[in-house]
Parts: structure tokens; sequence; C-alpha cells
């Protein structure tokens, strides 16, 4: 029997407090796509893509419309471009991007990731093409997200792709200078990225994946906040206790969209990522749930720790809830998507150095940051090491997806619409890391690496 | 296979009578009813079998939402699926 209590509940999650699913992302593996011919390495590329995910944005409506549950993204994460370009003798990689661009309109998806290449050890063929045609690429598409993985706990860190990566970050800027740099909104840089991951803009899909697959992302920092908004006087075990009810129930939801996808689209089932994705919307934001907990403003000391303990509950209550569960799977702090973050960004609570911190005990890195226009390319180098260095050393993924604002300075904002959101330009250091950045190298993997 | 319809809004006469009949024009058979007036608020809970439904059931929550806006209430039709997984182990 179902009770108009939970009836009831279940409805004012989805209609006040933001309850929806983050994204169906189809995972696609393009190795079979593989030819000498770039050109007909494209048209097997779209071929593929548009004949397996022809019908995920229709199914994904249908159930939205029967579960009463809005799915905000529907979109493909492909094998990493650069795999499939290693084989082409035309070097100009471009058309890969523009490909995938054309094979997302004609399925009506939001986001294609996967113009991507793994690093983390050294250059393979194809990977350095790829790299350096991100800049172009992102300019030229409306719908294609690119990654680079940098380092691993396994491999430690490619501080050579590191050093390419500060200015390829710049250019992508640059080249997107008149529509708010959003280049580099759609680019980020991994540490031990995952290879199932249903988020943008990391997504790609694993070489270890089956040729076709969902994954799921859920979402609702508004429900975590209301949730703790209703109950009073807890101490933080009777938190942490409600925070670990709350994702069960936003994850089952997951796992229900996840397995009816699956079934209907005829392609297994994934994995469902528990994490708390936020956006730019009023009462959707993960830094008020911290701010609920008890904190003035998210940055303030006792943020880290809050996070930790919401990152580590979500997961407890998430876990039972899914039969598999992966990708990314943590809380996001991605700064001008989510409300109480851009506040604290405006106001000064909210600093880079204080971001990173949170970075070792959450989900993912840091995560849509604007920096000043003017930032020399070894200082977002140096960035990307010292993130991705918390994610070697933590056996965890870390990332860094920062748009440096081409023309601006701290103060100023940028605004990309929709769930990429706005956000101001947040002061970072001047000190001069060139020397280190230009000596170039690996640094070597930790001995968190020496398990066997 | 059942459904939840939820209706909300200002208390009128024959919201229950329009609601029912909407559902008997889609074969859709209504098994259990619960409602309450909170403050003028009109608020009902029904549990209905939608197995002979005559139209695929996105597009019966496509016509119970659209009828809604035309009385102004708020009408959703939910498969039970998704209150049985959020709140069942």
């Amino acid at each position: 029997m179902i009770e108009s209590r939970d009836i009831l509940e279940t409805i004012e999650m989805i209609e006040n407090e933001n309850l929806d699913i983050r994204t169906v992302t189809m995972g696609i593996s393009l190795l079979d796509c593989i030819d000498a011919d770039i050109d007909k390495a494209c048209a097997k590329v779209y071929e593929k893509i548009t004949r397996l995910a022809k019908n995920l944005v229709p199914v994904c409506e249908e159930i939205e419309k029967e579960l009463g549950i809005p799915i905000i993204n529907k979109r493909i994460s492909v094998t990493p471009i650069a795999m499939i370009a290693a084989a082409c003798h035309s070097k100009d990689v471009v058309k890969f991007a523009i490909t995938l661009e054309k094979a997302a309109v004609a399925v009506g998806v939001n986001f294609i990731g996967g113009y991507s290449a793994l690093v983390q050890k050294g250059f393979a063929a194809g990977d350095k093409e790829l790299i350096e045609s991100i800049p172009e690429a992102l300019s030229v598409t409306d719908h294609i997200c690119s990654s680079v993985n940098i380092g691993s706990t396994k491999a430690g860190l490619n501080m050579d792709a590191i050093a390419m990566m500060g200015k390829v970050i710049r250019k992508t800027a640059e080249l997107t200078a008149d529509r708010q740099c959003i280049g580099a909104a759609k680019l980020v840089v991994f540490c031990n990225a995952p290879e199932d991951n249903p988020f943008m803009a990391g997504a790609f899909h694993g070489v270890g994946e089956p040729d076709c697959e969902i994954n799921v992302g859920v979402s609702g920092p508004g429900v975590v906040r209301a949730a703790i908004a209703k109950s009073k006087g807890l101490d933080l075990s009777g938190v942490a206790d409600l925070i670990k009810r709350t994702a069960f129930k936003i994850t089952r939801m997951g796992q229900l969209v996840a397995m009816r996808a699956s079934e209907r689209l005829g392609v297994p089932f994934g994995i469902v990522d528990l994490s708390l994705a936020p956006t730019p919307a009023v009462g959707d934001s993960v830094a008020h749930i911290l701010e609920e907990i008890g904190l003035e403003s998210v940055g303030a000391c006792g943020t880290t720790a809050c996070l930790a303990m919401l990152n580590d509950a979500v997961k407890k209550g998430g876990v039972m809830a899914s039969s598999h569960v992966g990708g990314l799977s943590g809380a996001f702090i991605p700064v001008t998507e989510d409300a109480g973050m851009i506040d604290a960004a405006r106001t000064g609570a909210l600093t880079l150095e204080k971001l990173e911190a949170m970075t070792a005990v959450c989900s993912v890195g840091l995560d849509m940051i604007n920096i000043p226009g003017n930032t020399p390319a070894e200082v977002i180098s140096a960035l990307i090491a010292d993130e991705a260095a918390i994610g070697m050393v933590n056996t965890k993924t870390t990332a860094v997806r920062v748009i440096p604002a081409i023309g601006k300075d701290v103060g100023e904002e940028l605004s990309f619409g929709g769930l990429l959101g706005s956000g101001p330009v947040m002061p970072i250091s001047r000190c001069s890391p060139a020397k280190f950045i230009g000596r170039g190298g690996r640094i070597p993997a930790p001995m968190q690496s020496l398990k066997n | 296979m059942k459904a939840v319809i939820t209706v909300v809004g200002k208390d009128t006469v024959g919201i229950l009578a329009r609601v029912a009949g909407e559902c008997a024009n889609y074969n859709v058979n209504v098994l259990e009813v619960s409602q309450t007036i909170l403050q003028d608020m009109f608020c009902m809970m029904m549990i209905v079998d939608i197995d002979k439904v005559n139209i695929p059931f996105a597009q019966f929550t496509d016509k119970m939402a659209e009828m809604g806006n035309s009385i102004g209430m708020s009408i959703r039709a939910m498969h039970e699926d998704i209150f049985n997984s959020m709140h069942r182990i």
C-alpha cells in the first residue's frame, strides 16, 4: 500500500526542492570505428552514435512523464577520441569534433563528452595532436566536452602534459572570448579520471566499458538541505544519518530511471553516480547544505569538515540504493553552478585556497572557477599540478576546470547561462611557478600506488 | 499496474467528478480516493489501475496535467513505481 505521507513527500521533493535526475548518459564505444582514412572514421562514428542513441531522448522524455520526475540532461559519452584518431593518416583531428557535434544535434542530446586523451604516463600516437586541437574544437562546436587525464595514483603526474594544458586552457578561453570564454567551461583536466562518469565536462567512455551502456547521475542538494532544515536540534550524528536516509531515497530514483532506460533502449545498465550536483537555481545548492548544517557562509572555518561529512553520508546512503555505483560519486562544488558558492565568492568568503582544501574531501576538484584573464599559462599549469597531487596521493579523482576571463580582472563577472551559471573572477596567486613547470618530466607515482 | 493521481488547488464544485470522468474516458479504473480540504485548498489523492489505459501512459499524464491547467488545479499522474522504489526497501 502506498501511504499518503510518502506520496506527498515525493511530490514536495520534486516540486519545491528541485529533485531531479541530472543526467542519463549513454556511453558508446567507438573502438570499432577506427580507420586510417579520417573521413571514413568520422562517417562510422556518426553512423554508430546516431544509430545507438536514436531513441535516447524520446525514451527519457517518456520516462520523465510516466514517473513525474524531470530528467534534465540527456547526454552521450564516447571513447577518448585520441585513441580513434591515432590510426588516422590525417592529423586534422577537429574533423572528429565536428562529426560529434553533428551527431549531437541529430539525436538532440545536450552534450557529447569524450573529446579526450589519457596521458597520465606519457603521450601515445594521436594524444598530442588531440590536445593541441582542443581550443579550436571547442570554439567551433557547442555540444562537445573535452577532458584530459594527466595523472593517476598508479602512474604519477605527467608534468609535460600539465605544462601543455595550462596553455591549452588559456587558448581555449581566448578563442571563445567573445562568448564569455565558454570553451574553457567545457574542458576539464583530471587526475584519476573515472571511465564511467556520466557528468560533463569530464564524461568519456573508458576502454574497459561495454560497447554501449546507460549511466545515470542523480541530483538533489535542495532535498538534503530541506531535510536538515525541517529537523531541528539534531547533533552531527543525527545530521549524518538524515543525509544518509535522504541520499538513499534520491538514489533509488536514479536506479529506477536507469533500469527503465536500460530496458527500453535495450542497452545494459552501467552505474548510478551518487553525486549531489547543484544548479545555479535557488534551493539547489551544495553550499546551502553546509550553511544549513551551521556555517554562516561556505568558506568559513568548518567548511571542509562539514563537506567531508556530507560527502561520506551521501555515499553511505546511496550505495545500498543502487546495484552498481560508479562515476565520480560525491558532492560537487562547481563555483559558478551553485548559488551559495557564487554569493560566497562574490563577498570573498570563499577563496581558491579554501576550495583546494575542500577538494581533498569531496568529489572532483577546482570546478567552474573564473580566474583573471591575464593569468599566465604556467600558473594554470601549477594549479593543475597542485590539484592533481591531491588526487594522486589520496587515491581519488581530482580535476581542474578553470575559466581564464580574457580581458577581465578580479571582481568582474562571467555569465555562461543555463546550468553553467555565472560568477565573479576570483583572485589567484601571482607568484611565478615558471621554473617548476619549465622542468617538465614526471612526478613519480607515490608509495600509495604500491599495493600489490 | 497502478498510478497515483494527485490534485491540488482551490476547492470548487465538481473536481472529483471531472477527474474521475477523465479517468473513465481513458479506461483508467479508480481504486481508491482520499481527499482533504486544508484552508480552502483541495487536496486529493487517487490510486488508479492503468492496466487497460487506452492511450500510452505518458500521454495520459499530459492529458491530466492539461485538464488541471484548464480548471486552475495542479494535477499529476505518476506511476506507482516511483513511490515504491523511493519508500520501500
